[in-house]
């Protein structure tokens, strides 16, 4: 349904200007400070750091803001102007009258002045970018630098806005914990690693903050280190991200290459898009990257470290693990989105690894969201199908509707984590079936924003999480498949499809979660300390209570935000209203594609249907969830948790889905189980899966339309076997060999160093001795020393001096490295 | 005071640490405060000289040579003292600069048994002396005498204040090495017969030289294809035991684990590049033809290097050996950048040695200093390092962190370039070859990641075990490991911030050393043609030469 292309906007672009777009710098730079002076002066000041962090993160807040406001305003400038082209290539704005005027002046009439009365579409604007010498290598210089515009502000917004709630939320939540400090420091350094990540001009750049911000994760999630389970999944994360940075380095390097060797982003883009770089390498580059974006972003099937990372503290799991760090691989596809456009041909086909994977994921995620019963698993699972929306929509081109699920989903997701933080400092526990329940009673704020944050989660209206979702499912294509429309270019009804199911399970397992904590009795009373830090609350058990300020004030702006950010991106003509209120995230977050570095993107026609249906599916979701636990369950017993005759109970079916479900559809097992076998077997499978799934769909899709059939099934299979074949393979070698590589295979590999190699050497020796009594016992002294004897009486004593010579160990050494040598150089001379 | 600087900069700093070892040996060896402040004194006069090279240094021409001292030494066999600083060895220069006087620091609290501080400061002096000479010899003869002087201290180091296994490990080190040289003697005998100085642009007019100056710019290109071959092959396994590569490496996990800490830190540091300097400075500019040919089974070693390496690692329940083979892993890197053929991957290469030196020095430090507290480093025997020492815990974390690569640390401007340069091997190579290699190189930063962090779980996090819970003996960094490592810890940061500090320095000389200029630049040339057309080419240059074969 994309009869309708958006305007073809501008054709040329002015530079964007500006103190704050250009010292953009600054942001990170502040960040790293804090780290540094909390890690050496932390501890002697009166809160621990804590306040170093708190004013950092506001300064960078302010900062971010008012780079923001700067971009809307160098947008506003552009729409407002004409591009004048004063060299090649190089366009400035002019106003309106002084374009007309200077184009009449050259006795030309620039189409743009009179056609564009009404300066809606004016000029594009260019990304700001700022950079200096970082190295140099092979005569060539590498640059740092910091690009800025719509999509780099955004996230610099949504960054320190979540890390100035966390900070302060952390202030109440860790207090009294040993490593606080530390864990203040860790913030920082969190904090400014994914500012410089969001801000790079360059590819390398990029590889850095991805790194540094995996570092930081690792180190929270650790942050409890004495429990090995914590370590463990530390290092799950850690190892789980490391394989996919695999990916990540060979796709950039390809990249590189590919693009006649620059890291700028803008350059990757420009060539990508002008078709200047090779397809068959953007492909490549593009799977590559996918894999790191999978271990990143948590999608299917790298996504088994995001649910253990939990393990950290629970602002960390909020900031981290929902609404930043994990959002880094949708960041870098929409930061390269030219060569993932053109890479995956996103525009000309209906099916793509990228929305493939993404639509995978969400549905992986959401399903296993239901039977978790600790409820920031629920979250976690949450976040990752969350994510996979997110891929979804980049993979069938809605860009702007990925991003502005980015933006939404933070708020509430940051929301809904620190407010199941709230209620888990009352109870001291995150279980929901057995340390939760009525909560609603002793915590009413907390309750009531946790409310709305699941209600912008399933994506009711007029909530923030609605707008996003009903963007991506408008971007997929919407009815055109259904209408019996001809195959149009891009025309994703499968991720239609998929992102409908989820959105029903979405709605369905956070009606479960509101249930199970907030409403029946209370189930808990036993305190054991499970988020392990020795706080004040021990001290007075009884009923769990509500929690301070520095809590609730955080979870009070977010349910704000989370009602109200979803309007900034109102579908155009909605309501009838103006141009100027509606679409206003996607006008000024949207690079135009003027710039040259971002695709032209097709922007499909909102629809009320869709909205409405999609509506229904929640509600009835909603409905169905209700009635089974808020009717049924809560009948049987307001302290049940699940029906005791419950459908799972009823269906063997039901029941096998559902232990398939509770065991995370084995993957862990799998790379878990420390066994080459299930390993490589996983990669096959994966492999088959993608197989049979790639065939399907084009199959599917393809049959169905009746159109390009045979090509479609080509692409989809060999896409299938590629994508799953490759990431498949870096699985069983990556994660899956992991403990496998730390037994058998070490072992292996050591058994050989002392068994091959090292005997060699000691053999080597050991003969070389050998030979050398040997020779000493039979030519020393049986001839040479016979022939020195017999020589006569005269040399006898000589004879002598040299027996005592040639003994001694050391000696004997010397003496067979010097022969051996003499025989190598005697051989090397020959044949030289 | 310049025109001091450029005659006598080089010598002095090499022999300074020679002198001291003299003095030292008229001193008692009761007075052993004495024995410390000469040692120390002297190292830091030898480094405070360095800072003087460096500032004098003329970084517009760091491609050239500079400070260059030209006299004649053994004149029967036109070996002559020649000695020299470039970009190249610059940085390799200052770093032996900076590690000795901090090993020298560092074991003033911590000397092992049997004591005897005076043999082991002049032993520590003679060998520095060997280091320096290495990496400022212009001439084979000088060179190979200097890097065989290393050998002795070393072998004394490890076989007196050793492990348990001292005798066998440091025999074992002394042997193999010198085997290595051995080789690497009856190559540069071969260079000095075939050679012709006379052809090379620079320097030397006689035929037969030792100069290692002409040699680099065209006088091979008078041997023939097959003798280069066989010259390469000798240079190959002497710096490639140095070095050490897959699959002459065995010497080092036992050198390592044996050796006392100040040694394990040297021999990482500075010992260990000596081996892929010489293949940067001599076995390629010398034999770029020959290089070409041997490239692919530096280029495999190297990469079966990383993955053995890493394999091994995983396989150790003593901390130090995993260190060891660590090394193993890392030189890989090295050598990988270095089997390319390109700047770019040497000037990596160069960067690595750099990096690896500091950070896997850092390494063998802290866990020298586990060693002395906890008198054991079974890895089984191990855990919560963090909670008895928790600054040391977090600098194992730091040093574990920059070996494993992590960007903004020194170890990945070693690694990642090398792993870049692999895609795009000099024309010559087979590029799909590389790519191969550098997928696996890829697959060896997930390993390192596995077993370093592996590591620092297993030592550092979790808690005690009971054998350690209440020894007091383990305390956390004294006063004299701070003052050792924390230059090391802030050269980490610094290279990982701002890696141009060496790239700067080295790139030009790299470029250089990869023109061979005295022939017009067509050595180069060669090497960035197609398989058949660069062998064509390097035909070409040799029968233009006159002669042929």
């Amino acid at each position: 349904m994309h009869a309708f292309l958006a305007a073809e906007g501008p054709s040329a672009a002015i530079q964007a200007g500006g103190w704050f777009l250009e010292n953009v710098w600054i942001i990170p730079a502040i960040m790293a400070c804090s780290f540094a002076i909390i890690l050496f002066f932390g501890k002697r000041m009166p809160k621990g750091g804590s306040e170093i962090g708190i004013a950092a993160v506001l300064a960078c807040f302010v900062l971010s803001l008012l780079t923001g406001a700067q971009w809307i305003s160098e947008v506003n400038r552009a729409d407002n102007c004409v591009a004048v082209e004063i060299s090649e290539g190089k366009y400035e704005c002019e106003s309106h009258e002084g374009a007309g005027e200077q184009a009449s002046a050259f006795g030309e009439v620039l189409g743009a002045a009179e056609e564009e009365s009404e300066g809606a579409y004016g000029a594009g604007l260019k990304a700001v970018v700022s950079e200096r010498t970082w190295w140099s290598n092979g005569g060539v210089n590498f640059t740092i630098g910091t690009m800025a515009d719509g999509l780099t502000v955004t996230l610099l917004a949504v960054v320190t806005l979540v890390s100035s709630l966390v900070h302060i939320y952390s202030t109440d939540y860790v207090a009294g914990d040993r490593r606080f400090t530390h864990y203040f420091a860790f913030l920082s350094l969190f904090t400014a690693a994914m500012l410089f990540f969001v801000t790079s001009a360059n590819t390398l750049q990029m590889i850095v903050g991805w790194e540094l911000v995996g570092v930081c994760s690792f180190a929270l999630i650790g942050h409890w280190w004495e429990d090995q389970a914590n370590s463990d999944a530390a290092l799950k994360a850690f190892l789980t991200n490391r394989v996919g940075d695999m990916g990540l380095l060979i796709g950039m390097i390809v990249l590189f290459f590919a693009s006649g060797e620059t890291w700028s982003i803008i350059d990757i883009n420009k060539l990508a898009i002008d078709h200047t770089t090779s397809h068959t390498l953007l492909l490549i580059s593009a799977l590559c990257l996918l894999t790191a974006v999978m271990s990143k972003s948590g999608q299917f099937f790298l996504h088994t470290w995001l649910p253990d990372a939990m393990a950290g503290p629970t602002p960390v799991s909020a900031l981290i693990h929902a609404a930043t760090m994990v959002v880094a691989g949708i960041y870098l596809v929409a930061r390269l989105y030219g060569v993932f456009f053109e890479g995956l041909s996103i525009a000309g086909s209906s099916i793509n690894a990228l929305a493939l994977i993404g639509g995978i994921t969400t549905l992986v995620g959401a399903s296993l969201a239901f039977v978790q019963d600790d409820i920031k698993k629920v979250l976690a699972y949450s976040t990752i199908s969350q994510l996979g929306y997110m891929a979804l929509a980049l993979g069938v081109g809605a860009w702007t509707a990925a991003i502005f699920h980015l933006f939404t989903h933070a708020f509430f997701k940051a929301l809904l984590f620190l407010g199941a933080g709230s209620v888990s400092h009352a109870v001291h526990s995150f279980n929901m079936k057995t340390d939760m329940g009525g909560m609603r009673k002793f915590m009413p704020t907390t309750y009531k924003t946790f409310l709305i944050g699941s209600i912008a989660l399933a994506g009711l209206p007029p909530l923030a999480g609605f707008w996003s979702k009903d963007e991506i499912l408008v971007g997929t294509g919407g009815w055109g498949f259904f209408e019996g429309k001809p195959h149009s270019n891009g025309a994703y009804t499968v991720m239609l499809i998929m992102g409908m199911i989820t959105a029903a399970m979405t709605a369905a397992y956070m009606t479960r979660v509101i249930y199970l904590t907030f409403y029946g009795e209370f189930r808990g009373g036993h305190h054991d300390d499970d988020h392990g830090h020795a706080d004040a609350h021990d001290a007075h058990h009884g009923d769990p209570h509500e929690s301070g300020p520095r809590i609730l004030w955080p979870l009070r702006i977010l349910a704000f935000l989370a009602v109200t950010v979803g309007f900034l991106n109102l579908p155009p003509g909605f309501l009838g209203l103006p141009k100027g209120l509606t679409e206003r995230f996607g006008h000024y977050v949207e690079p135009s594609s003027a710039a040259k570095y971002f695709p032209k993107i097709n922007h499909a026609d909102p629809s009320w249907s869709l909205a409405i249906f999609s509506t229904i599916v929640v509600l009835s979701a909603v409905a169905a969830a209700y009635w089974y636990y808020f009717v049924k369950v809560n009948r049987q017993s307001p302290a049940a948790t699940e029906l005791v005759n419950g459908p799972t109970s009823r269906s063997s079916v039901l029941k096998a889905g559902h232990t398939l479900l509770k065991n995370r559809y084995y993957l862990d097992h799998i790379y878990d189980s420390g066994k080459p076998v299930p390993a490589v077997g996983a990669g096959i499978v994966a492999s088959l899966f993608g197989l049979a799934a790639g065939s399907a769909l084009g199959f599917t899709l393809d049959n169905g339309l009746n159109q390009a059939f045979l090509p479609s099934l080509t692409w989809g299979l060999s896409l299938g076997t590629v994508v799953f074949g490759i990431v498949g393979l870096a699985l069983s070698t990556g994660v899956g060999v992991a403990s496998f590589v730390k037994k058998p295979l070490a072992w292996a590999t050591n058994w050989t160093h002392e068994n091959l190699l090292d005997a060699t050497v000691d053999q080597v020796g050991v003969r070389s001795v050998q030979a050398a009594e040997a020779v000493y016992k039979h030519i020393d002294q049986g001839v040479i020393d016979t022939a020195v004897n017999s020589a006569g009486a005269g040399s006898s004593g000589a004879g002598g001096e040299l027996r005592r010579l040639a003994s001694g160990k050391v000696q004997q050494y010397g003496t067979i490295m010097f022969a051996g040598a003499t025989l190598l150089a005697g051989l090397m001379i020959i044949i030289i | 005071m310049e025109a001091f600087i450029d005659d006598w900069g080089l010598t002095l700093v090499t022999f300074i640490p020679l002198v001291g070892a003299l003095v030292m040996m008229a001193i008692p060896r009761v007075n052993e405060s004495m024995h410390k402040a000469v040692a120390l004194g002297t190292t830091l006069v030898a480094a405070v000289l360095g800072v003087l090279l460096l500032a004098n240094f003329d970084y517009g021409a760091a491609g050239d040579l500079q400070f260059v001292v030209d006299k004649s030494w053994i004149d029967v066999i036109n070996s002559r003292y020649i000695v020299g600083l470039d970009g190249m060895s610059l940085p390799l220069l200052l770093l032996t600069l900076g590690v000795v006087p901090l090993c020298i620091i560092y074991s003033f609290a911590h000397f092992p048994e049997p004591h005897n501080p005076k043999t082991f400061l002049t032993l520590i002096l003679v060998l520095e002396t060997g280091m320096l000479g290495s990496f400022i010899a212009q001439d084979l003869i000088l060179f190979f005498v200097f890097f065989e002087v290393v050998l002795l201290p070393m072998f004394f180091l490890i076989g007196v204040w050793g492990g348990d296994d001292r005798r066998y490990a440091s025999l074992k080190f002394f042997l193999y090495t010198l085997f290595g040289s051995a080789l690497m003697l009856i190559s540069f005998l071969a260079l000095f017969f075939l050679a012709d100085g006379t052809v090379a642009e620079s320097a030397a007019a006689t035929v037969n030289t030792f100069d290692m100056r002409a040699l680099s710019t065209g006088a091979t290109s008078v041997i023939g294809r097959s003798a280069q071959l066989w010259i390469f092959g000798g240079m190959f396994i002497g710096f490639g035991v140095k070095v050490p590569m897959f699959p002459f490496h065995t010497w080092l996990p036992d050198a390592h684990t044996q050796a006392p800490t100040v040694g394990s830190v040297i021999l990482a540091a500075v010992l260990l590049k000596l081996g892929t300097y010489g293949f940067v400075r001599i076995a390629i500019p010398f034999l770029p033809e020959a290089a070409a040919a041997w490239a692919p089974i530096i280029g495999l070693l190297a990469v079966i290097g990383i993955i053995y390496g890493a394999l091994g690692c995983l396989a150790q329940q003593d901390m130090k050996r995993l260190i060891a083979f660590s090394s193993v892993a890392h030189m890989g890197f090295v050598m990988l950048g270095i089997s390319t053929l390109t700047d770019f991957g040497i000037n990596a290469a160069v960067f690595g040695m750099v990096a690896h030196g500091l950070i896997t020095g850092m390494l063998f430090f802290v866990a020298g200093s586990m060693k002395d507290r906890y008198h054991t480093l079974d890895m089984n025997r191990l855990g919560g390092l963090l909670l008895q020492g928790p600054k040391m815990g977090w600098i194992l974390a730091f040093a574990a962190m920059a070996s494993l690569g992590l960007p903004g640390l020194a170890g990945f401007w070693g690694e990642f370039p090398a792993i870049l340069a692999a895609y795009n091997p000099a024309e010559i190579l087979s590029a799909g070859l590389w790519r191969g290699y550098m997928v696996v190189a890829a697959l060896g930063t997930v390993l390192a990641a596995g077993y370093l962090l592996w590591m620092v779980q297993k030592t550092a996090f979790g808690t005690p075990t009971e054998e350690f819970e209440n020894d007091p003996h383990i305390h956390d960094v004294t006063a004299f490991e701070w003052i050792a490592w924390t230059p090391f810890l802030i050269l980490i940061v610094v290279f990982g911030f701002y890696p141009n500090l060496i790239f700067d320095l080295t790139d030009p000389a790299v470029i250089k050393s990869l023109k061979v200029e005295g022939l017009n630049g067509t050595a180069a040339d060669c090497l960035e043609m197609a398989k058949s057309a660069g062998e064509a080419c390097f035909a070409d240059l040799r029968s233009a030469l006159g002669s042929g074969n």
